[in-house]
C-alpha cells in the first residue's frame, strides 16, 4: 500500500469516529467510500466490509459513552435485536413502493426531524448547558 | 407489550429498513427518535444508538460474510483509526452544551435529505 493510501485510511477512520462518537452514527457514511477510494473494493464489498467496521466503531463508542454514564443497555439491544424485523419490512416495502419515494419518504422524515432538533436546539439552550454528569445529576 | 417497548419496536423496525434499503447505518433515524419520542437526553441518545448499531452491523456483516463480501483486514485498516476517532468524539461530546449535539444533529440530517433526494 501506498504511503498516501495509508494517511487517506487513518483520515477517513478517524473523521468517521470523530463524527459517529460526536452524534452517535456508526460512520458507515464515510467509511464505504473510503474502502472504495483506499483500498479499490467495488461498492458491495465495501458496504459489506464497511459494516465490520461499524461493528467495532459502535462497540468502542458505547463503551465509552457507558464509562460515561450515558448507554441504556437494555434498550440499545431491544432495538439491535429486534432491528431484522424493519430489514425484513423495508425489503417487503421495496416490492410494492418504488425506491425513489421511499428514498422520498425517509428524506421527508430526516427533515421533519432536522426541523424539531432545531427548534430544541434553539428552544431549551438554557436548560442543558451543563456539562456531562452536572446536567443529569 | 408496553407503550413503551412498542416504541423501541417502531425505533427498530424504522432503522432496520432505512439500514437496509440504503446501505448505511441506522444511527441517523435512532437517535432523533429516542430524543423527541422518548424523552431522551442528547447524549444518552448517542451512547444507546452506538449499542442498537452494533447489533444492527454485525447481523448485517454476518449476513454479507455470509456470500463472502466481508474483507476482514480490510475492515480493521479502517475501523482501527476508527475506533481511535470514537473515542475522542465521544470524549469531545462530553464537553460541549447537551443541545449543541441536537444542533449538530439537524445539519446532519439536512446533508443526508438532500443526498437521498439527488
Amino acid at each position: 500500500m501506498e504511503a498516501a493510501e495509508l494517511a487517506g485510511l487513518i483520515g477517513v477512520g478517524l473523521a468517521a469516529g470523530l463524527a459517529g462518537g460526536l452524534i452517535g452514527v456508526g460512520g458507515g457514511v464515510l467509511f464505504v467510500p473510503g474502502l472504495v477510494l483506499f483500498l479499490s473494493l467495488g461498492q458491495l464489498d465495501a458496504q459489506a466490509t464497511s459494516l465490520l467496521a461499524v461493528v467495532l466503531v459502535g462497540a468502542v463508542g458505547a463503551w465509552r459513552q457507558a464509562g460515561y454514564g450515558n448507554l441504556r443497555l437494555r434498550d440499545g439491544i431491544v432495538i439491535g435485536v429486534l432491528s431484522p424485523l424493519g430489514v425484513l419490512a423495508g425489503t417487503a416495502t421495496a416490492n410494492v413502493v418504488s425506491e425513489r419515494s421511499l428514498a422520498l419518504s425517509f428524506a421527508a422524515v430526516q427533515l421533519i426531524f432536522a426541523y424539531r432538533l432545531a427548534r430544541r436546539a434553539i428552544e431549551d439552550k438554557g436548560k442543558a448547558d451543563a456539562p456531562s454528569g452536572v446536567a443529569n445529576g | 407489550m408496553s407503550s413503551r417497548l412498542a416504541r423501541l419496536a417502531v425505533i427498530a423496525t424504522a432503522a432496520g429498513a432505512f439500514s437496509g434499503l440504503f446501505g448505511v447505518g441506522g444511527g441517523t433515524i435512532i437517535v432523533p427518535l429516542l430524543i423527541l419520542w422518548l424523552g431522551y437526553e442528547e447524549r444518552e441518545a448517542t451512547g444507546t444508538s452506538l449499542a442498537a448499531i452494533v447489533g444492527i452491523a454485525a447481523l448485517g456483516a454476518a449476513a454479507h460474510g455470509a456470500y463472502g463480501n466481508v474483507h476482514v483486514e480490510k475492515a480493521l485498516l479502517i475501523a482501527l483509526p476508527g475506533a481511535a476517532g470514537v473515542v475522542a468524539g465521544t470524549a469531545l461530546q462530553q464537553r460541549i452544551p447537551e443541545r449543541a449535539v441536537s444542533g449538530v444533529f439537524s445539519v446532519v440530517l439536512v446533508a443526508s435529505a438532500v443526498a437521498l433526494v439527488l
